[in-house]
Order: structure tokens, then sequence, then C-alpha cells
């Protein structure tokens, strides 16, 4: 059961996708429900696997390991640590809630809109689950095409241009992936004699520093993109405004994260010189992104590209968490990836819901709403609030940790980083004012009807995990911890040969933090 | 009974989680009696942890219960525990004591708006972030309460939000505090880095190993929990929020921006005295701020018109006081300033309620005039609230200033010039108050006839308060009466433990000359008398001299009208340039450089192919150039780096 588990939760959408398939198209409602019932399947087979993880093992977990394409040493590998289980939960859970989000967003091809949701969540799941290279590939290419189908078929009026640009700056970094993978393979070849595309066995090979820095390059190159981190999120923007809610949801919510997962278990571990040589321009891209991201949010007038651009800043904050290679900076910015993933999920959901009542975005269109639809106005509220990171949410948790790690890391890019946070509050509060504040101008904003049972339902369990994460994250970071640590050993392995190379000789830590204090200037303290 | 520590923030969020969910579903009068009544068993419980905590040795008088763990990452272990000490035994009474009174009050204030329900949640919701601010037993555990009452600050400054003005200033209050909240984070990242731990007790054990008197560290990491405090606590340079913040209800003036969440900031920095004391050009920093605050902000306070604006400027002004205190090591006397503020502040900001209840929500002083015949209870109170707050002998506002006074003319951080200066606050603390009070309740009436029909005294549950506010800012000053006047000076007995020895000083010897406090007592005495007369001369003798008097002096009183013009210096200097900056970025880097660069290999790429299509079908177009922009990318990054 445990080997056969990981295959049956990644391949149940495809099941899904078979049942659809048989229902006629014009029976709207069963393909609708037996979308949403593979996805719940689904959320909860992945649910099992939280109860049969064993927390305090070390490696990977659920592991299968057959042979496919033998003669190439390509391996059906399937394997997930904590990090991978998490990333697998949010896949899972918020693709059942943008499910149920869409039943009355989706207009015309419903068959094939729901067949594009469940390839998708069986691409995303394959990604966190893969253990072997060109597996991973696969399915990172995969998911290209039903998120291309989301943005262009059922996507806003200039779904076509967002479309392409999305798949274009995607496939970019994608394509110096597989001439890096093809690299690694030989290079493997040239040192043991044998062709494999497994990640476990291609991890820890001794690869030289240089050539360590131009696999980094062509991987890192992808994944940033995929964050995406300044100045390759151009395509966020356009993506998440034309995208259908659905798309939002899981682009924001999953698919971001798999730049970052790429980061973690390729990057890092397999070229651990080239991570201490890249952490340099990859933090201050984050620190620009953070800032950047911010800034650029607070004076967008549509409210998705607002929420675009926050992702932007909020996926910095997670690059520079994981960049600190400390354990409060990485945890942080794993329990992160999962924050946003549900407040950025939940932000584009309620932005949704009143795009289907109104059919705009633009703040402007709006105004008053807080007495005209008070539930769903509190509910934006508690999402806002978890989004700018107030304590008792889960957003305090991965940014507090976060920028207590980039502290340690770089006192200047926590400084800065930091900034952000108030940035956030800056734009969010300036948008809820006018959007919620102020008295009903508009007079197509009179008629608005508050929240509907199903639109509460979508969003109660993220409310709930908002506050969960928020007040008891102990578990999570306890399940986290043991896997953190490996990926810091992985990475610790590169630090003598950096040394080496550039002549450093290790300092007492504590000396560095002092010499770290003392290069920050008090002003502007007073 | 130490066990139901928690059980008192506890109570306040469980009303508010019961009205919030179902406030539709109750009535008003369950909805009141509930968020009352949590809040009214929370201060018995806090009366009786007090009568416990005082039957304890001195040396034992600190329990802290655990709760459950909540951050653990490594060294990082923060626990959900609250701290009861004689610090936090003191603030939970100041908290839950006067918060009570004023929800009391607030059944009467609030008794007409249609919104009732809502605004008795976030009052809930606020109790239970000021009582985990106070009894939080480490840094991170008081940031939620920290930021938690500003964020209930934001929601009731707002409370009437679909008038501009109020969710502007509920905004700028959030946006503030949230820059003082920045100072606050970085302050305790490298406290943590520092001492490993950031949970008080600790800290407070590690402290003299891990820091070095007056090292970098320990001065840095002060001066930004000192700028944290500076948003919190509306001093300079970001004390703007607070007189915006009058936008609010005015239960929510007494309650949030005078009794107790504005005083978060004093509160943080004696509870962390002992790093404080360790870092002398911070507390150098802290009082003069302090000083500077209290001393601007009263002048400020001289030329507004509006009743609660007025109140508001005297707030950060007396902040301004106990900042100084802190920063010439007098903590218990600014605790103690704290306290007797609570009563006196409270009480002028109900009693302006009250005022503005009668007035039919009139503001404008240059509208009232002659009340006190009307309103007689509400008079005599805020005469009893401006005595206290003025100084006037043997009022509890009169020892706790005087305490501060002299510490700031004695001790060893202290100097003469900020006595000067506090004693000058104190002249001008007095002259605005007494201002209010001619203006407001003496003098001819200066309101029309339709307003003075509706001119009434306020119900019970409003006056009720009202007088025991009153007697409490008569007889609050009684347990500090300082030696020199015969007293035990038992406050700051009791919060001894609390207290740490001041690097470099011997301990409290006490048997200094008292002929100087004397001297300095007298001039206090002269300099309010002084004060008032002045008051007394212009706004109730000869009223009509003021006019002159303005036209006199047109600049200063601009000036002081338009309170100097920081608020559109910081809009220009600011605010403005971002926001310019932002759209600078969006529109030409965003737009026009980034995606004009991708929008344009595009095109090339379009092209190309299109040519490289007539030599040689199939191509697998863009890949391949694709490919090429990022193998050139590469090489060009590794040439030039």
């Amino acid at each position: 059961m445990d080997n056969m588990i990981l295959t049956i939760i990644t391949f149940l959408p495809v099941l899904g996708v078979l049942a659809i398939l048989l229902i006629p198209k014009e029976q709207v409602v069963s393909i609708r429900h037996t979308t949403l019932f593979f996805t719940l399947v689904t959320f909860v087979a992945s649910l099992c696997l939280i109860f049969r993880f064993d927390p305090v093992a070390t490696g990977m977990q659920f592991e299968v390991n057959i042979p496919w394409i033998e003669q190439f040493g390509i391996g059906y590998h399937l394997g997930i640590d904590s990090i991978s289980l998490l990333l697998i939960l949010l896949t899972t859970f918020l693709t059942a809630i943008a499910t149920l989000s869409t039943f009355k967003a989706v207009e015309h091809s419903h068959r094939g809109f729901y067949i594009s949701i469940l390839l998708l969540e069986t691409g995303m799941l394959g990604v966190f689950a893969a253990l072997d290279l060109f597996m991973f590939y696969v399915f990172w290419e995969i998911m290209l095409v039903p998120m291309y189908f989301l943005i262009g078929i059922w996507g806003g009026t200039r779904r076509i241009y967002a479309a392409i640009k999305f798949v274009l700056f995607t496939m970019i970094g994608s394509l110096l992936m597989l001439v890096a993978i093809l690299v690694i393979y030989f290079q493997y070849h040239g040192l043991n004699g044998e062709f494999t595309t497994d990640l476990i066995k291609l991890t820890g090979m001794p690869l030289a520093r240089d050539m360590q820095m131009w696999l980094f390059a062509a991987f890192g190159l992808a994944f940033i993109i995929k964050v995406p981190m300044w100045p390759f999120h151009t395509w966020l923007p356009d993506a998440h405004v034309e995208a259908p809610t659905a798309g939002s949801v899981i682009l924001a919510g999953v698919l971001l994260k798999m730049g970052v997962y790429g980061f973690l278990r390729f990057c890092l571990p397999m070229f651990p010189i080239a991570t201490f040589e890249f952490i340099p321009i990859i933090s201050i891209l984050a620190v620009i992104g953070i800032i950047y991201g911010a800034l650029v949010a607070m004076v967008q007038k549509d409210i998705k590209s607002l929420v675009a651009f926050s992702s932007v800043s909020h996926m910095g904050f997670i690059m520079l968490g994981m960049m600190t290679l400390n354990l409060q900076g990485m945890q942080g910015s794993i329990l992160q990836m999962i924050n946003h993933g549900i407040s950025t999920g939940a932000l584009f959901l309620l932005v949704g819901m009143i795009y289907e009542r109104r059919h705009t975005r633009m703040i402007s269109e709006y105004g008053g709403l807080a007495s005209q639809m008070p539930v769903y106005s509190t509910f934006f509220m508690i999402v806002l609030l978890s989004s700018i990171g107030v304590p008792g949410t889960n957003g305090f948790v991965g940014e507090f940790l976060i920028l207590l790690g980039a502290w340690k890391f770089n006192a200047v890019y926590a400084i800065l980083a930091a900034t952000g946070v108030v940035f956030a509050a800056c734009y969010m509060l300036w948008m809820y004012q006018r959007v919620f504040y102020g008295k009903v101008t508009n007079p197509a904003n009179q008629t608005l009807t508050d929240m509907s049972l199903r639109e509460k339902i979508v969003l109660v369990p993220l409310i709930i995990l908002i506050f969960w994460i928020g007040v008891y994250p102990k578990p999570l970071l306890n399940l986290l911890e043991p896997s953190v640590k490996a990926v810091m050993a992985q990475v610790e392995v590169g630090r003598a040969e950096y040394n080496a190379y550039h002549g450093i000789v290790e300092s007492v830590a504590s000396e560095i933090e002092l010499s770290d204090a003392e290069n920050v200037k008090p002003e502007g303290t007073e | 009974m130490f066990d139901l520590i928690f059980i008192v923030p506890l109570l306040p969020l469980i009303a508010f989680t019961i009205n919030g969910l179902f406030r539709n579903k109750l009535s008003k009068t369950v909805v009141q009696s509930l968020a009352v009544g949590s809040v009214g068993v929370s201060f018995v419980i806090s009366v009786l942890l007090f009568v416990e905590l005082i039957g304890l040795d001195p040396a034992a008088r600190s329990i802290t219960q655990v709760l459950f763990a909540w951050i653990p990452v490594g060294d990082l272990q923060l626990n959900i525990a609250y701290l009861l000490d004689p610090l936090s035994a003191v603030m939970i009474l100041i908290v839950t004591g006067v918060g009570l009174l004023i929800h009391i009050y607030s059944i009467g204030y609030m008794a007409h708006d249609p919104d009732v329900k809502r605004f008795f949640c976030y009052m809930n919701l606020f109790m239970f972030a000021m009582l985990t601010l106070v009894l939080g037993d480490n840094l991170i555990l008081l940031f939620i309460g920290w930021e938690g009452v500003g964020l209930c600050s934001y929601l009731l400054i707002g409370f009437w939000f679909e008038k501009k003005s109020a969710a502007d200033a509920g905004k700028k209050a959030f946006i503030v505090n949230r820059i003082g909240d920045f100072g606050f984070l970085i302050g305790a990242f490298i406290i943590f880095w520092a001492a490993g731990t950031l949970q008080f007790n600790e800290l407070r054990a590690v402290a003299p190993e891990m820091f070095v008197v007056g090292g970098s560290a320990i001065t840095l990491a002060t001066l930004f929990l000192f700028f944290g405090a500076t948003g919190k606590s509306a001093q300079i340079p970001l004390y703007i929020w607070l007189p915006d913040a009058m936008e609010g209800p005015t239960p929510v003036s007494a309650l949030i921006h005078a009794a107790t969440m504005v005083t978060a900031g004093v509160y943080m920095i004696v509870r962390l005295n002992f790093l404080f004391v360790m870092a002398p050009d911070t507390m150098m920093v802290i009082a003069i701020v302090g000083c500077a605050t209290a001393f601007i902000a009263a002048t400020i306070g001289l030329a507004q018109n509006d009743i609660k604006r007025v109140l508001a400027y005297s707030t950060v002004s007396q902040l301004g006081y106990m900042m100084m205190a802190c920063g010439v090591a007098a903590f218990t006397a600014g605790i103690f300033h704290l306290m007797t503020h609570a009563f006196f502040k409270a009480l002028l900001f109900l009693g302006s309620g009250a005022v503005i209840h009668s007035m039919s929500n009139e503001q404008d002083m240059r509208k009232m005039g002659g009340l006190r015949k009307h309103i007689p209870i509400t008079y005599k109170t805020m005469l009893v609230g401006t005595l206290a707050i003025a100084g006037f002998p043997l009022m509890s506002g009169f020892f706790s200033k005087d305490e501060i006074l002299w510490k700031a003319f004695s001790s060893g951080q202290g100097h003469w010039a900020l006595w000067l200066m506090g004693i000058l606050t104190a002249g001008l603390t007095t002259f605005y108050m007494f201002r209010l009070v001619y203006l407001t309740f003496f003098g001819e009436r200066r309101y029309d006839d339709h307003v003075a029909k509706h001119v009434h005294e306020s119900p019970k549950s409003m006056t009720t308060p009202l007088i025991v506010l009153a007697a409490l800012s008569v007889i609050g000053g009684l347990i500090g009466i300082p030696h020199a006047l015969g007293g035990g000076a038992h406050f700051k007995k009791f919060l001894a433990p609390v207290m740490a020895a001041i690097p470099g000083e011997t301990a409290h010897g006490g048997h200094h000359d008292m002929t100087m406090e004397y001297i300095l007592m007298a001039i206090a005495i002269s300099i309010f008398a002084a004060a008032w007369f002045l008051a007394r001369y212009l706004y109730r003798m000869n009223i009509d001299k003021v006019t002159s008097l303005k036209a006199s002096m047109a600049g200063i009183h601009k000036m002081l009208l338009n309170k100097y013009w920081v608020d559109e210096f910081y809009g220009a200097a600011i605010v403005r340039p971002i926001v310019n900056g932002s759209i600078f970025l969006w529109k030409i880097i965003d737009v026009l450089i980034i995606d004009g660069i991708a929008n344009g290999l595009g095109y090339i790429a379009r092209d190309m192919s299109q040519t490289f299509r007539r030599v040689q079908t199939g191509f697998v177009r863009g890949y391949m150039v694709a490919f090429l922009f990022g193998v050139v990318l590469i090489i060009g990054y590794l040439v030039v780096r």
C-alpha cells in the first residue's frame, strides 16, 4: 500500500478525466459534481499520507522506484519528504476549493474546463512527488498545457496574449533546464559509467565548481521565472488578470511554489558550491522583488493585478528565506509557501466572487461594499490580515521566521525586506478602503448580494487554516524540521570548497553577528 | 488561583467570538451583557490575582503560566505563555478596570448607533489584545497584542467607515503604527541573535552576560525598539496618527487612545528596563524625544478648537512625560503616571463625550459655553480631571508628574534642561486645560436654540463611570506619595522587583537632600497657579481680549493651528515621492522596459523564424531562439561577473 499511494494520488485526477469523458457534455451539473468528487477523493487520499508519514525518519518516504525506460536509465521514481508532503496537501486542498468556486464562473465548454483542472492537478502532484529528473521534467511541462488552455480559453479579454506570454516565459526557462538535465545525465555517465536520471543518485555527485555554476544557472533560470522573481515577473500580472478565478487560485497557490520547490529539491542539493556562489544574486533579486512588488501593487487599478504584484512581493520573502540557509529562514520560507497559497488563493477567490457579480475588477468601480456586503467584507478583512502578516494569522509566523533568519544572514537585506511589510499594509488597506469603505456611490453596487452558502463553504476552510497556522504552527514546524535540516546538510557539503575557492577562513559566528549589527547605522530610528 | 491568569484575556476573546459569529441572531441586550460581563469578570479575576500576588514574598512575585508551544524552530522557542508579576498585575488592573468603566459608559453613549453590536465586538477584541500585550511572557507574544491593539484601533477609528475622514484616519493609524512595528521587529531580531532568547525572564537573566553596557548591539536593539514605541505611544516622529484617531467614537478615544493602547510603548520599555539601562545613549534619546514631544504637543494643544483634539494633543504630551521618565531611568514614575493618566484622561475623554452627546454631536468649543449649569455632573467631574492633569496639589497627577520632574532633574540620566522643558509643559497643560473648561462650561452660550433644546445631562450609565473615574483621579496618587511628602512610596516598592539596577550606579541610597525637591515642587505649584490665573484671566474674565491676542500673534497662532504643518511635510516629502516612484516603476520599468524587451524578443523570434522557415521548414521556432537567448544571458553573466 505505502508504495502505491503516491501513484494513486497523482493519477486519481486522470481517472476523473476518464470519468468526465463518459458524461455527455451537456450534463454540466454532473460534470461539475464528478470533478468535485475526484478532487475531494484526491484530497482525502493525500490526507492519508499525513497519518502514515513518519515524522522523525529522514530521507524520502512512500518511495516507489521501478525501471521505466531501462536503456536510458529512466525510472518511475516517486517519493516525498515533509516539504513535498505539505505542498501535495496544499495542491489537493486548493484544487478542491478552486473546483467548488467555479460552479457559477464557467460559462462555456464546461467539460474542457474541468478536464484541464484535473490534468493540471496531476501535473502539479507529479512535480512534487517525482524523484527522477526525467519524470520531473515531463510533469513540469505537462502542467503548461492545461494552464495554457485555462487562461487562453476561459480567460478575460487579453487572454491570448497572456496565455502565450505565460507559456513563452516558462518555456525559455524549462528548455535550458532540459539541456542541463542532459548535461548532468552525461556527466554522471562519465563518472560512473551508468546512465541514470534518478535524483537520489545524482544528488551528491561530485561536480566541479564551474560545471555546478552552469547547471545551477540553467535550472535556476527556469525556477526564477516560475517563482517569479524580479525582473522575470511580468508574465504573472497578465496571466493572473486574464485567468479565470480557479486558474488564478491554482497559479498563485501552487504553480509559483514549484519554482521555489525546484530550488529546494534540485539546485540546492545537487549544486551546493554553486548555491553559495549564487546566494548573493538571488537574495538581492528577492529583496528587490519584495519592495518592487509591493510598490507597484500600491498603484494598481485592478484588484487582481494588485494581488498579483503582492504575490511578487511575497514570493520575494519566500526566496529570501530560503537563501538564508539557516533553520529559521528556511522553515519560515516553506511555511510561507503554504501560507501564501492559502491567503493569496483566498484573495483570488474573493475577487472572483465580486467579479461574478459585477464583471469588473477595477477598484474605482466599487466603494461602500462594507455596508452592502458585511459578511463578504469581514471575510475579505480576515484574509487581508493574513496576507499582510498580522500576528495571530498564518502570515505572521512565516514572515517573522523569514525576517528573523534574514537578519542573521544579512542585516541590511532584513531591514530592506521588512519595509515590504509596511508597504503591504499600505497597498492592502488603501485598496480595502476604496472598495469597502465610504458610501455606496455606484448604483450598480446597490443591488449586490452578500455571500451565498456555497461561497462561504469555499472560504471557511481557508479561514480556519489562517488562524490555526497562526496560533498553533508547531505541528507543521516540527514536521518540516528534519527535511529542512536534510537540505541544509546537503548544501553544507559545498561550503568547504566555496570557502577554499574564495580564500575564506571561517570566523566565529558571534563576531559575524556583531559586525553585522555594527554595519547598520542607527539613523532613521529616532 | 494563578491557574486563572489565562482566563483574564480569554474571556473578552470568547465574548468577541460569540458576538462576532452570532451578532445577527443575538439581541442588543445579550451582546452588551456578554461584552460588558466578560470584561467585568476579567476585572474581578485581575483583582483576585493582584491580592494573591501581594500575599507572596516580593522575590517570588513572578508567575509564568505556559499554555502551549507556539513557534519552536531551532534555538527559537516561543511559547504562548502569560507572565504575572507586579508590572503586569498593575497593567491588567488598569486595563480591565478602566476598560470596564468605559464599556459601561459605551452602553449609554452608543445606545442610538445602529451598529452598536459591531462596536462591542471590536471593543472586546481590543481587550483581549491589550491583555495579551501586557501579560505576554515573551517579546513576540507581546507583539501579537501590540499589532492586535493596532488592528482594533484601526477598526474602531474607522468605525463610522462611511465617513471618508474616519476611514482615512483609521488607515493612517494602522500604517504609521506599522512603520513603528518595523522597528520593533528589528529590535527583537537583534536581541534574539545576541541573547538567544526573547522570553523576558530569561532575557533579564542573560542580558548582563550577553550585552556590553553601551555596546553597539544593545544600543541599536533598544533604539529600534524605541522607534517601535514612538509609533504606538505617539511620540515624535510618529505621533501624527493620534490626533486624527479622534474620528472614532469617544469611548474609543478614552479607552484606546488615552488610557491603554497608547501606553503600550511605555509599558514595553519598562518591561525591558533591564535592557534599556544598559544603553545610556538610547536612554538619552528617549528622554529628549519624550521631552520634545511633551512640549511640542502641548503647544499645539493651545490653539485647537475641537474639544477632542485638545485632549488628543494633551495625550501625546502626557505620553511624552512618561517617555521622559523612562529616559531618565525613572521607570516606576513612568508607570505611575501611566496609571494616573489612565484615570484622569479617560475621565476627560468620557466627559468630553458627555459634552458632545449633550450638544447634539458638536465638538467645536467655540460653539459651546456656559454648560456648567446644564450638565453639572459632567462639569464637576471634568473639573476634577482638569485639576488632576494640571497637577493641583495632592491630586493624582500632582504626585506622578512631580515624581517625573524631580527625576528628570535629579537622576543620573537627568538634566536641568529636561526639567525646565517639563515644567514649562506643565504650565502649558494647565493653561490649555482650563481654556477648555472655561470655553466649554463658562461664559455665554454660543450654540443655537435648536441645540439648546436638546442639552441634557447624560444617563446614569455614562455619569457613573465619570464619578468613579473622578474619585480615582483624586485618590489614585495616594499609593505613590513620595518620602519627601511623608508617604511610603508603596507603588515604587511594589514595582521594585521588576526594575533593574542601573549599571554604574550604587543601589538607591535614597537619603538625598530634600530641600531641592521642595524647591522644585514649590516652583511647579507656582507655575500651575500662574497658568490657571492666565487662562482664567483670558477665557473667563476677558474673553474679548483673546481675539486681539490672536491677531497680535497671528503667525504663531496659524502655525499652531496647523500643527506646524508636519502632516503636509510628510505628505510632500514621503508619501508623494513613494506613490510617484511606484507609478514610475510600474509604467516605465515594468510595462515599458521589461515587457518591452520580452515582447521585442518575441517579435524578433517571430521574424527570425519566418526567415528561417524559408531556409528550413519544420524548424521549432522560438525554442531555439529562446535557447540562444538563455545561453547568451549566462555567458554574459559569467563574463561580466
